[in-house]
């Protein structure tokens, strides 16, 4: 049944405006659409965007993996390299300090009025890509592939059952946002 | 119905729905939720309508081909769902320069949208670059336990820390 839902397409495309829908509600009720917030974040003043997106992944990591377990989803792990992941996420960061959204969050900040999220943010970001795609093949053998580890997950990595990482993962970072809120981070 | 109007959240409540709501991408459309490809389909789709249908032979295209699908409406949604949460709060507003920005650069429009242009070249570049952004592998990768994601969000975090702080502390300060 679920692999129909999957493969009906034009559900599947409301089905994503649904989804962004709640997600777009969710960040700005989070504050995380503002520029403030994520730089106050970045400077290490304001730890909202880190509560938000670690309490998110206690949930999320607990809930799909048990999906998973019972076979109602399957995980799609990118993949990666050092090239990609590391210097890549580096640039990335660089972005994300200058601009003060990511891609996500300068959806929302544009829902939000924004004009620099807009005329700064969005045209930037698609420049960039652009520029990306056709940089893409040069960049592939000497960067891309450089340190390839592919599809991997930390479960596998490490040889074991993925829960044997998930329980320990989801009850250090709650046990993380716990302190963080007593220490009045 | 208070709560639908109230301009916060808490950061847990909101992380709690963004951790549901990732569950039901995986279940409902076998998707882990993320923002950036989409930004990539919409420049292939502007490059074809100025250069034609040749920028589909393109090797990113041909992996990432130019069109509308789940995530490009996802990021729609994002839109729309932030808009009705900024209004049903009042907080909706045009704004040119953030709060923070200003109190250490000025209220000059042309130098906020001049970095956050240069931001955003870098953030589309990097997201392209590194497959992912905060969402699709600060988020949905971290909780799939990716290794690629969990390296990449480590690596967004020292990027944009270091950048802040050589703005506002060694630029603004």
């Amino acid at each position: 049944m679920l692999n129909r839902l999957h493969s009906r397409k034009k559900i599947q495309l409301v089905l994503g405006l649904v989804t962004g829908m709640m997600f777009g509600f969710l960040l700005q009720k989070g504050g995380a659409t503002d520029y403030d917030v994520i730089l106050g974040q970045l400077l290490l003043r304001d730890f909202t965007v880190v509560k938000i997106m670690l309490s998110a992944v206690v949930v999320g990591t607990l809930g799909v993996h048990l999906l998973r377990s019972l076979g109602l989803a399957r995980l799609h792990p990118k993949p990666g390299s050092l090239g990609m992941s590391a210097l890549g996420g580096l640039l990335f960061g660089v972005g994300f300090g200058t601009l003060g959204y990511c891609p996500g969050t300068v959806a929302g900040a544009v829902g939000n009025g924004y004009l620099d999220a807009i005329l700064g943010g969005v045209v930037g970001i698609l420049i960039g890509t652009g520029v990306f795609a056709a940089l893409f093949p040069k960049m592939r053998r000497p960067v891309l592939q450089l340190g390839d580890f592919g599809e991997t997950t930390i479960p596998q990595l490490l040889g074991v059952n993925p829960w044997v990482v998930v329980v320990p993962a989801a009850a250090g970072i709650a046990a993380l946002l716990l302190w963080m809120h007593k220490a009045g981070i | 119905m208070e709560w639908l109007a109230a301009p916060r959240w808490s950061p847990y409540i909101v992380g709690f729905g963004i951790g549901v709501l990732s569950w039901l991408a995986f279940l409902l459309s076998d998707k882990p939720i993320g923002c950036s490809t989409a930004f990539a389909r919409t420049s292939g789709m502007i490059e074809r309508a100025v250069r034609g249908r040749k920028v589909e032979t393109k090797p990113y295209y041909r992996a990432f081909p130019p069109g509308v699908d789940w995530e490009w409406m996802l990021v729609l949604g994002i839109v729309i769902g932030s808009l009705v949460s900024s209004l049903l709060s009042r907080s909706f507003r045009f704004m040119w320069v953030p709060g923070l920005w200003a109190a250490a650069f000025g209220n000059t429009p042309a130098a906020r949208m001049a970095v956050a242009l240069f931001g955003g070249v870098c953030m589309g570049f990097g997201s392209r670059w590194a497959g992912g952004c905060t969402s699709g592998h600060g988020i949905s990768g971290t909780l799939q336990l990716a290794l690629s994601s969990w390296i990449a969000s480590i690596c967004f975090f020292a990027g944009g820390i270091a950048t802040a702080f050589f703005i506002f502390r060694v630029l603004g300060g």
